[in-house]
């Protein structure tokens, strides 16, 4: 039995069933992200004292740079495969792939920096939280990396059979990726500059 | 596929424009955070103003949040009625009265009073 709608819309909802499935697990995640966000406030407003320049802002900029460079390559994978170009989009994907691996070998400098001096979570309520806020968003990093392997190496064969749901496929991996972006927008000014 | 093609392509230049954008935003985060700006709510407010401009081009550009049908819109407008209920959480926190000795002011006061008798 094959899964409805996968390519064509539901007449109610006007959309395929993974578009809607996607934005209601980002909403999900808005809610998990944001209550971290939220225990943040509540930490930081409840210190006496709140640390500053204990990261490196040059390091989490770089970082910025690459997770943004990695949105407009995701978006470009997804872009080449609308305009029928199979080796572009692998390219830009590949490319997606290894940005989000600079950007995890960038945050294990930094992870190993802070332990190597014995700063680890429990050495103050600022990098509990930290390690707490970036170690979830570094997992949500490499479970994208997983979903993009798949579609670089074994997922890529539905392009040959159903190209029209492998585009699709790609966009919703994509908003994931992008919302993996926007959470890293907020917390850089949250935990490097303020 | 290819008749959209040419709407694609005026995409990808957005896509390409926004991506600047959003680069140019990054360094004038980290040029703004150099500046004191007279107090740290003001540097907290400026740089969650510049995060918040940036989120929004990722959300409506890259996410394609500009042109989506209604029912994403509608899980997403719960989502951001939650998303706002849960930053107003920490506000209970400083009209929570649990532990505050609110009746130690008046009760001083009384005492005051017993010893000018």
């Amino acid at each position: 039995m094959n899964i409805p709608y996968t390519v064509e819309t539901r007449p109610d909802t006007g959309l395929a069933n993974g578009k809607l499935g996607i934005w209601l697990f980002l909403a999900s995640e808005v809610m998990l992200f944001g209550a971290l966000f939220s225990s943040y406030i509540i930490l930081r407003t409840g210190s006496v004292e709140w640390p500053h320049g204990e990261l490196s802002v040059w390091l989490g900029a770089i970082n910025t740079v690459i997770l943004i460079s990695s949105s407009v390559t995701m978006v470009m994978a997804w872009a080449s495969l609308k305009l029928n170009d199979f080796g572009k989009h692998r390219l830009y994907l590949i490319l997606t792939f290894v940005l989000a691996g600079v950007f995890l070998v960038n945050k294990y400098f930094e992870y190993a920096d802070h332990l190597t001096r014995g700063e680890g979570p429990w050495h103050s309520t600022f990098l509990a939280i930290y390690f707490t806020l970036t170690g979830l968003h570094g997992l949500h990093i490499v479970g994208g990396m997983i979903v993009m392997g798949y579609f670089i190496g074994p997922g890529a064969k539905m392009w040959k059979k159903n190209p029209e749901q492998f585009t699709n496929r790609i966009e919703y991996t994509g908003l994931y990726w992008h919302f993996v972006d926007l959470v890293w927008i907020f917390l850089f000014p949250v935990l490097y500059l303020l | 596929m290819h008749s959209d093609a040419a709407e694609i392509k005026k995409s990808i230049r957005t896509y390409m424009m926004v991506g600047a954008a959003l680069l140019v935003f990054t360094v004038i985060t980290v040029a703004v955070n150099q500046v004191h700006l007279g107090s740290v709510a003001m540097n907290v407010t400026v740089a969650l103003i510049i995060a918040s401009m940036k989120g929004s081009m990722v959300a409506a550009i890259f996410m394609h949040l500009s042109h989506e049908k209604r029912w994403i819109y509608g899980a997403l407008l719960l989502t951001v009625a939650f998303f706002v209920v849960l930053m107003a959480v920490p506000l209970l926190t400083v009209s929570d009265t649990i532990g505050t000795p609110i009746h130690a002011a008046p009760s001083a006061a009384a005492e005051g009073a017993h010893e000018a008798h």
